[in-house]
């Protein structure tokens, strides 16, 4: 099974959707620990994501995630558009113009898009982050690959990671961001990066079924 | 022509402040503020960061500073999205300080990796030396007569000026002393109205380094 724009470009209005269903839920986690926009910014990107794929349509997987970035890291003011910004313009750049999105495909998207929040934010695995979620994620979707699953199962399996990655970040102390300044008070509570990164990966896994 | 230098905050009135401070010691330089989003708030606007580091750009390449977090990954996004990104330089350093320095370091035409170093080391208190660190040389004692001292924009005035003689030039106030290169240890210094600096000079061009910062002092920076 593999997915075309068309599809693409459907996982990524469902994810404009959960964000908006999600938009409270953020701005609360945020608001904990950080400066309470992540919501808000997130919505608001990924509203104008979607006014941006009303407008031309993308006829290219790759052409879709392009858009998406581009749009991201005009339209969101916080750390999250330049990091979810730099993760869809490397994945879009691993994609290039191949028509079809596979198995193969999406995992090098998966890993560029990791790379690339790493590369922009400088974190690792533990500093409480959208990291935290990526990681497993990308973990997860390479051993369900290698075990035969199609673009929905790896996508499942990478969101079930994540969703768990996410949970993790509760335990940690942040040592990234605005919640870094708050140290060991920041304990107890789910980065909202991690969160978001959680669930734009269920989104997408929910589309491709 | 001279490096450009772009200031990245999540506040416009920061970066536009900044702005105004740094260009009252590198006149010639263009300094563009790109602080806040486009609707007034509080943030950093990518397009508008791409857009002042095109616009800073006069052919010797543009330095970009900035204040928090994000603002770093949005300017180095946007350096990496320029037809040649090797054109510009993120700086990491403080940014008020930062701009300061840079601002005084293209002023004086140097290229983009020195304005980048300056701006980088100007967090760094070892500009101040102890004053033994450095003997040698010709050397003179001035006293300042101008209302502010080795303020700012004498401070500003005096390393543009420096930079056209091939010496090092070293300024000592008490038991204190300054590289004449870096108008941050210059301020530093602290030196007043009515203080005597002793300034030291060795290279091929002392001799003239110094009677130029006699002029500089005798005719009170141009107050």
């Amino acid at each position: 099974m593999t997915c075309k724009a068309e599809g693409v470009a459907a996982a990524v209005r469902a994810a404009a959707a959960v964000v908006a269903e999600h938009r409270v839920e953020l701005i609360d986690l945020d608001r904990a620990i950080g400066d309470g926009d992540h919501g808000e910014n997130l919505n608001r990107g990924f509203a104008a994501v979607v006014a941006a794929l009303d407008a031309s349509a993308p006829d290219t997987p790759g052409g879709v995630l392009k858009l998406v970035a581009t749009t991201l890291i005009s339209k969101v003011g916080g750390a999250a558009g330049p990091l979810y910004g730099t993760a869809f313009l490397r994945a879009s750049a691993k994609l290039g113009t191949a028509a079809d999105l596979d198995v193969p495909a999406l995992l090098d998207a998966l890993r560029a898009g990791l790379e690339g929040v790493q590369a922009r934010g400088k974190a690792v695995g533990g500093d409480a982050t959208m990291v935290d979620a990526l990681i497993p994620a990308v973990a997860a979707a390479e051993k369900a690959a290698e075990d035969g699953g199609d673009v929905a199962a790896v996508l499942t399996a990478a969101a079930d990671a994540a969703d768990r990655g996410a949970e993790s970040t509760v335990e940690l102390v942040p040592r990234k961001g605005r919640a870094s300044y708050l140290g060991e008070r920041a304990v107890g509570h789910t980065d909202p990066g991690a969160r978001s990164s959680a669930l734009l990966l269920r989104a997408f896994a929910e589309a491709a079924r | 022509m001279s490096v450009g230098i772009v200031l990245v905050s999540h506040s416009a009135k920061l970066a536009e402040g900044l702005a105004e401070l740094a260009a009252q010691m590198a006149p010639d330089v263009t300094i563009r503020p790109a602080g806040g989003l486009s609707d007034g708030s509080i943030g950093t606007d990518y397009d508008e960061v791409v857009a002042a580091t095109q616009r800073a750009d006069s052919g010797d390449g543009v330095v970009l500073l900035y204040d928090l977090g994000s603002a770093q990954m949005t300017a180095e996004l946007a350096v990496e999205s320029l037809a040649d990104p090797s054109a510009a330089i993120v700086a990491d350093g403080p940014l008020v300080e930062g701009a300061i320095a840079a601002a005084v370091a293209a002023q004086a035409g140097r290229d983009r990796k020195a304005v980048a170093e300056a701006a980088a080391s100007a967090g760094i208190p070892e500009d101040l030396a102890p004053a033994e660190a450095t003997a040698g040389g010709a050397g003179i004692e001035l006293e300042l007569r101008n209302e502010v001292g080795l303020h700012a924009r004498p401070a500003g005035l005096l390393v543009r000026t420096l930079s056209e003689f091939d010496a090092e030039v070293t300024v000592r106030l008490g038991d204190q002393e300054a590289d004449a290169r870096s108008v941050l240890a210059l301020m530093s210094l602290g030196a007043r109205q009515g203080d005597r600096i002793r300034v030291q000079a060795r290279g091929p061009q002392a001799e003239a380094a110094l009677a130029k910062v006699r002029e500089l002092v005798d005719g009170d920076f141009g107050e």
